[in-house]
């Protein structure tokens, strides 16, 4: 709340901030879905992932948006899309074979979004929501993960490591080719 | 400083871990250098603890250090725990002590051979086990070094494995010894459920205690006896340790003949509370030392293969070892241990020293004159032969004196005699040994005389310093005779050892030891009259006794009427399994369950598409389901 | 403010889009863009509800959630190109490999 506090946001607002974000969300991601070119579609997740990022500003994230404009919706979809340039992408894309897996899918999406709100109805009946105080700060978040989750942290960055060493090994030239 | 006692057996393991990952890589002179090294800090801290140990009251003994919780399982506990008391102070200096000097020896023994630091390796491996089995506090970690050493001693009879002899050696001691082994822990086993701990010293405590009776007493002595045998190579279980010679000198030398075969001598000195508690156990021990006393000295009369006599003359020592133990003079029995030691691994290191000079020959028939070629053996080796003999002045003498006055004291007039009968035949075939090799005519294969060179010095010096101890070692327990109060071993090992000694009067000692004295040198005057100046003798008595000649020239067909009886019908058992059961039974079932699997592997494989959508969509009907059942 | 019960419907929305777009594309790339959808609607799951419990371990997990995914997109990435570069397509459909 302090973020929205901080620059004073009526409900309202905050409200018509949230639905528009929402509709940046939904809308970008449903164009990714029906863009054929995977480059353009990068480019719409991106969109995406901005607006998902000022969900959590809204939600007294501003660390966690920052990482995610920065990781996310920067460096990995950079990544994305130096692989799409690097592969030609539409060589060999053909209709879809199974049509009936792509109406079974949304019958399923369809089914597990049915579940999912129910599950979250089942949720807020108990929630107590104390969201008042200002949780977000980015120096409780460094607090935190220099104590209690040091050691999730420091095992990350190997897990980091390990990662860069097996894209390497992966994606470079074997010497006999 | 007594309490880093438990550094004792840290040496040479962590010399064997380094040796075993890095050996091949290392230089040889370094191996030799850390090997020997890690022993001799083994000796090191074993003295000094040896020295703190005599500062110690006896109330505060036995030194107990329980490096770690090994075992816990409901009630049966077994801790990581090493015990330091004068017995132990006394093997752990045997065994630190002459392996020292024997792993010295074997820098140049196995100079050139291609696994220089496997041996090694094995070595270290095998101080470090006896040297557990020596120090644990409960039979338990006992058996675990007594395992150990069996292992060792596996490894290092069939060192060289090319040769089919040596490895069928190897095999054969593993196995004559798990029948001992099974004894044994029979034997941990029934005490543990007797007495619900397998602490050395909770079992002294429940015996002064009164909780065990004498015929438990006799059952599980009996049973811990059986394990002896095989380890200590007693009747009937000694058919390994001749074959053991199979293995490098140097082996024979430390395993057979100092520490290893003395495990099971150590293990009935350490229960003596146990067997003081039955007499019919005790008897028993004594009976069947000295039966193997006077057997295995009658088989090395006829043998040829220098490293053979020797081995039958250390079963025909460890028999005496057990005498002095099974009459209750356990003193008298680890004295044995301890100048046989010296003596014993004496003459193992001459005799390799000897096959070293001859190119590896083994038969004596091909020896002879090799006194003025090889001085520097020769003379240990003689000192040797008279230390065993029991030759007044020199360490066996003692020892062997101490044991036979025992057995005397304690009324058991058989087991003397045996005793007696054993030691003329000792005398007589140790200088069998020595007039064959090293006096007489040259037999020599002219190849091996033309290769004929004496042992470098780093050979021959480690026989020095045993020769050194096989004269003086036994002056540490002088008998009664000499004056009070000098029986110095026994009193240091009073703590540990419960027996109580008989006691006979001076003029009856004095008739003993003379006896003893006189028919050493009546043993060593037939083996002159037979091989000096009458050499003809030996093969005209041969041929008047044929049968007696064969029968020990073949040492009595023992290992042939163990391979009719055990040996065979447990092959050919195997054999009708094999065919009948293993083949049709158990092949069947292994080979249908297999087959089954494959079926319904075959069945089930339509679901693995190898599609990553199909795999998904599975996915998903699976969370969707999960989480249709959570919610409703 | 907002009640978390818009956030959770938006994240489910999100993650359902996600599942679709996974079925509807065929080439793996937009593949494994619909897996970073699913990804980021859980992650607006779980900082709505650090939010609504006012507790600030949602947001560690999305930051853990996100370093992870940052590796998996690495490793992943380097898959699709060895696959490239052996069969000459990023079809799905043509990568069958583990075909039982």
């Amino acid at each position: 709340m302090a973020l929205c506090q901080k620059y004073n946001l009526p409900y309202k607002m905050q409200e018509f901030l949230f639905f528009i974000l929402a509709i940046i969300c939904v809308g970008a991601v449903l164009a990714m879905i029906l863009t054929k070119n995977p480059a353009y579609s990068a480019l719409w997740l991106v969109l995406a992932f901005l607006g998902i990022a000022g969900i959590f500003g809204l939600l007294d994230a501003p660390f966690i948006a920052a990482i995610q404009i920065i990781i996310y919706a920067g460096a990995i979809m950079v990544l994305f899309i130096f692989v799409i340039m690097m592969i030609d992408v539409r060589k060999g894309l053909s209709p879809e074979k199974k049509k009936w897996t792509l109406f079974l899918s949304g019958f399923l999406g369809l089914v597990l979004l049915f579940e999912l709100i129910t599950a979250a109805t089942g949720v807020f009946s108990q929630l107590k929501t104390v969201g008042t105080e200002n949780i977000g700060s980015p120096a409780g978040l460094g607090r935190l993960l220099f104590t209690d989750f040091l050691y999730p942290f420091e095992i990350t960055s190997v897990l980091i490591i390990a990662a860069l060493v097996g894209a390497i090994v992966l994606a470079k030239k074997k010497e006999n080719e | 400083m007594t309490d880093l006692f438990w550094l004792i057996p840290f040496f040479p393991i962590l010399s064997t871990f380094i040796l075993a990952v890095f050996g091949t890589k290392l230089p040889k002179k370094y191996i030799s250098l850390q090997a020997c090294f890690a022993v001799f800090a083994s000796f090191a801290v074993s003295l000094i603890s040896f020295l703190g140990l005599l500062k110690t009251g006896p109330e505060q003994l036995p030194l107990l250090k329980t490096l770690f919780s090994w075992i816990t399982a409901g009630k049966f506990q077994i801790a990581f725990s090493l015990q330091f008391d004068s017995l132990t102070a006394v093997m752990t200096l045997i065994v630190s002590g002459v392996g020292f000097i024997i792993h010295v020896y074997s820098i140049g023994y196995m100079a050139k051979d291609k696994s220089y630091a496997r041996f090694f390796t094995y070595m270290n491996l095998f101080t470090f086990s006896m040297l557990m089995l020596v120090m644990s506090s409960n039979l338990v970690l006992m058996f675990v070094g007594w395992e150990g050493v069996g292992l060792c001693s596996y490894l290092l009879i069939g060192f060289w494995y090319e040769k089919h002899s040596a490895s069928n050696a190897g095999m054969k001691a593993f196995i004559v010894n798990r029948i001992g082994d099974a004894g044994f822990l029979l034997a941990i086993l029934f005490l543990f459920v007797h007495i619900g701990s397998v602490e050395f010293t909770a079992i002294n405590q429940a015996i002064s205690g009164n909780m065990i009776t004498a015929g438990f007493a006799t059952l599980v002595g009996i049973l811990l006896f059986v394990g002896a045998t095989g380890k200590s190579a007693q009747i009937p279980l000694y058919v390994w340790l001749p074959d053991a010679m199979e293995g490098p000198t140097p082996v024979s030398a430390l395993i057979h003949a100092a520490t290893m075969v003395t495990a099971g001598v150590y293990m009935v000195a350490r229960m003596n509370m146990l067997y003081s508690l039955s007499t019919t156990a005790g008897n028993i021990v004594a009976l069947v030392g000295a039966l193997t006393a006077v057997f295995a000295a009658s088989m090395a009369l006829t043998q040829n293969d220098i490293k053979r006599v020797l081995a039958y003359s250390t079963i025909s020592q460890l028999g005496y070892m057990f005498i002095g133990c099974g009459v209750g003079a356990y003193a008298a029995g680890i004295f044995h241990l301890y100048t046989h030691a010296f003596f014993k691994s004496l003459l193992f290191l001459a005799a390799g020293s000897v096959m070293h000079a001859l190119s590896g020959e083994l038969n004596m028939q091909k020896m002879g004159g090799l006194k003025k070629y090889l001085p520097r053996t020769y003379y240990p080796f003689l000192i040797g032969a008279i230390a065993i003999a029991g030759i007044p002045f020199l360490s066996g003498f003692f020892s062997k004196d101490a044991i036979l006055t025992s057995a005397y004291a304690q009324g058991n007039y058989l087991v003397w005699a045996l005793g007696i009968l054993g030691a003329v035949m000792t005398a007589f075939y140790m200088f069998r040994l020595i007039f064959m090799t090293f006096h007489g005519k040259e037999r020599l294969e002219p190849e091996a005389k033309k290769h004929l060179h004496e042992s470098p010095p780093v050979m021959t010096l480690p026989l020095a310093v045993l020769a050194f101890f096989a004269v003086v070692a036994g002056y540490v327990s002088l008998p009664a005779v000499f004056g009070k109060n000098l029986d110095w071993f026994g009193r240091f090992l009073e703590p540990v050892i419960h027996g109580h000694a008989h006691h006979i009067s001076l003029g009856m000692e004095w008739l003993l030891i003379f006896i003893s004295v006189a028919v050493a040198v009546l043993g060593i005057f037939i083996a002159y009259v037979f091989y000096i100046s009458k050499t003809h003798l030996p093969s005209q008595l041969a041929q008047k006794f044929p049968f007696l000649y064969r029968l020990l020239f073949n040492k009595y067909y023992v290992d042939e009427a163990y391979n009719a009886l055990f040996i065979q019908p447990a092959v050919k058992g195997s054999e009708l399994v094999y065919k009948h059961f293993d083949l049709k039974v158990i092949d069947g079932a292994v080979n249908g369950a297999g087959k089954s699997a494959n079926a319904v592997g075959k069945l089930l494989s339509f679901l693995q598409t190898g599609f990553i959508k199909d795999y998904a969509l599975i996915f998903l009907v699976g969370a969707i389901l999960l989480l249709g059942y959570l919610l409703f | 403010m907002i009640p978390t019960s818009y956030f959770i419907v938006l994240s489910a929305l999100l993650f359902v889009l996600g599942i679709v777009a996974f079925f509807v594309k065929k080439d793996l790339i937009t593949q494994f863009l619909s897996i970073e959808v699913m990804l980021n609607a859980g992650n607006l799951a779980f900082i709505a509800f650090a939010k609504a419990h006012g507790l600030i371990e949602g947001q560690i997990i999305v930051f853990f959630i996100i370093t992870v995914a940052a590796a998996e997109a690495a490793v992943g990435l380097a898959i699709i190109l060895l696959i490239y570069k052996q069969k000459k397509t990023i079809k799905s459909e043509d990568v069958n490999l583990m075909k039982g």
